[in-house]
């Protein structure tokens, strides 16, 4: 290797280590009992394997049996992106009362299915936008609420937000509106409840299909990009 | 030990009551809760939908064997209660496995799967889960304390450690339950199922928006289907040793499902009034007035 390729090959491994905190750097540690390991905490703590298709149950019975489970018990993930986040507290209330419908709220992104990516989306949250959807499990889906996640909305010129996110990630519904009332949740959470009965809502499947492009707009926008790229 | 299918096919036949009696009972008692609330709330039947779709989860991820192996436990601990139970008093088909001394192994049974579910936990590497279960461990230690001073003394009452005979003792007259023989022993151990059944004010440990979950925060699809299959086996399970221990039983399966659901609903409605414990509060709490009335209650036995 000639002393050119190898200054190159170190400004890149400057370059991507740039964003790494200190704890997530590799390193030599010392186990209680005296022997030296390596730690590689991006190998070590997170997955570097591709994501996987899953195809629907082959026998159409048993499939629409489990959509209409799926429909009808819709885990939503308590993460608010941006100001739309003040529309979804009210759901749980005697007025609009989403659990009639089976929607309930769940604080962890392993046990949800759907996610509301409710209003602006920043560069800063998307990073982490981008974590939570991969690590819910395979039949997920991403409800968009509010015209800034169409095309950016009020602020269709801001520096720091992304205009459309179906650039991102894939959306199964939108609700438009600014803001959306959470009648129009409601109204999202049933059109949502039909795609999935009719089988139309697979687009955790897509999102692999075509992982590349996906990947390589999400970095596009995310400048310091400091984990695997699949988080699952 | 004779093989008998009968007793076997009748205890698996009482396992699926049971499975489905949990379920319909925390939508009922979530449906009482949403119209309390004036809401309409959720369907009855929500629990079977969720089993069903959290068992269809495509896509799952491991963590490691014990990660697999903890809901597994936390199963097998909420199975082995209803195994060793007599759930009916005086039926031969309905009294499962049990047999003389079975109330040391329930009380054996109830801390098995808690730790079985801290080793799998444990292991998903969330600070959630390590959090949650250190929280939950610490509390569930304490609550053991009025309950077995509780359990010691009505064992020191009755002469005997088998809960058909605890059961069979306590038949003839409403005057006959423990809970009149012997009121501080069932006040103490009514006070230490707030704690066991895990609903507000001592519910700190899987409340979502205390830290997201809890123990269970990592485990999604099937491995949560079977925690929450367990949920359902286990209130039940919790609910009808009580109703043997100090309630007298039941001599057919509408007074269990009636019994079990009042000392079930007891939890729920303290729960609806109090707001929620920090654990170190409630660690204190249970040390405090429900041991020492476990204490009274062994003095006076």
């Amino acid at each position: 290797m000639t002393n050119e390729t190898n200054n190159i090959v170190e400004d890149k491994l400057e370059l991507e280590d740039k964003f790494l905190a200190p704890e997530n750097r590799k390193r030599q540690v010392t186990t209680p009992d005296g022997t030296i390991i390596e730690v590689d905490p991006l190998r070590d703590y997170f997955s570097d394997a591709r994501p996987q298709i899953y195809r629907p149950n082959s026998i159409p019975v048993i499939e629409n049996f489990l959509n209409w489970a799926r429909a009808e018990s819709l885990w939503v993930l308590g993460f608010g992106t941006g100001c739309g986040s003040i529309e979804l507290p009210p759901l749980t209330t005697p007025r609009f009362d989403a659990y009639r419908f089976g929607v309930q709220m769940r604080a962890t992104p392993r046990q949800s299915n759907v996610f509301i990516i409710s209003g602006y989306l920043s560069v800063k949250t998307l990073k982490r936008v981008v974590r939570s959807y991969e690590q819910m499990p395979n039949p997920k889906y991403v409800i968009a609420l509010g015209s800034c996640t169409i095309n950016g909305g009020m602020y269709y010129d801001s520096y720091n937000t992304i205009n459309r996110l179906d650039q991102y990630m894939p959306v199964d519904v939108y609700i438009a509106g600014c803001m959306p009332r959470p009648e129009a949740l409601l109204a999202g959470f049933n059109k949502l409840k039909e795609l999935i009965k009719a089988g139309k809502a697979e687009k955790a499947n897509e999102y692999v299909e075509n992982f590349d492009w996906y990947k390589a707009n999400q970095k596009k926008i995310i400048k310091d990009w400091n984990m695997p790229d699949y988080n699952w | 030990m004779d093989f008998d299918l009968t007793k076997l096919l009748f205890t698996l036949l009482g396992l699926l009551i049971v499975l489905n009696w949990g379920i319909l009972m925390s939508g009922i008692i979530r449906k009482i809760g949403a119209r309390v609330a004036k809401r309409y709330g959720i369907p009855v039947y929500q629990g079977w939908i969720d089993l069903i779709k959290n068992y269809a989860i495509r896509s799952q991820i491991t963590h490691g064997i014990m990660f697999y192996l903890g809901p597994v436990f936390r199963l097998s601990g909420g199975v082995g209660l209803f195994l060793f139970m007599p759930m009916i008093f005086g039926s031969e088909h309905w009294s499962n496995y049990s047999f003389q001394g079975d109330l040391i192994l329930l009380m054996y049974f109830q801390f098995f799967g808690m730790l079985g579910m801290a080793l799998g936990a444990g292991e998903g590497g969330h600070p959630n889960s390590a959090i949650g279960i250190s929280r939950g461990l610490s509390q569930f230690t304490t609550i053991e304390v009025p309950m077995t001073l509780a359990v010691i003394a009505i064992a020191i009452q009755y002469h005997t450690l088998s809960i058909a005979d605890i059961v069979a003792a306590q038949q003839g007259s409403i005057l006959n339950w423990t809970v009149f023989t012997n009121p501080f022993a069932t006040v103490a151990a009514m006070l230490s199922v707030l704690g066991a059944f895990g609903h507000s004010p001592f519910n700190l440990v899987k409340a979502p928006n205390e830290i997201p979950i809890g123990p269970p925060t990592e485990y999604h699809g099937t491995f949560l289907g079977v925690l929450r299959t367990n949920a359902a086996i286990l209130h039940v399970i919790e609910a009808v040793l009580f109703m043997n221990l100090f309630f007298g039983g039941a001599s057919n399966w509408f007074e269990l499902f009636l019994k079990s659901f009042l000392i079930y609903f007891w939890s729920v409605f303290v729960g609806m009034v109090f707001p929620r414990f920090r654990i170190e509060q409630s660690v204190r709490w249970f040390l405090k007035i429900p041991t020492l009335l476990g204490i009274i209650a062994i003095i006076l036995a």
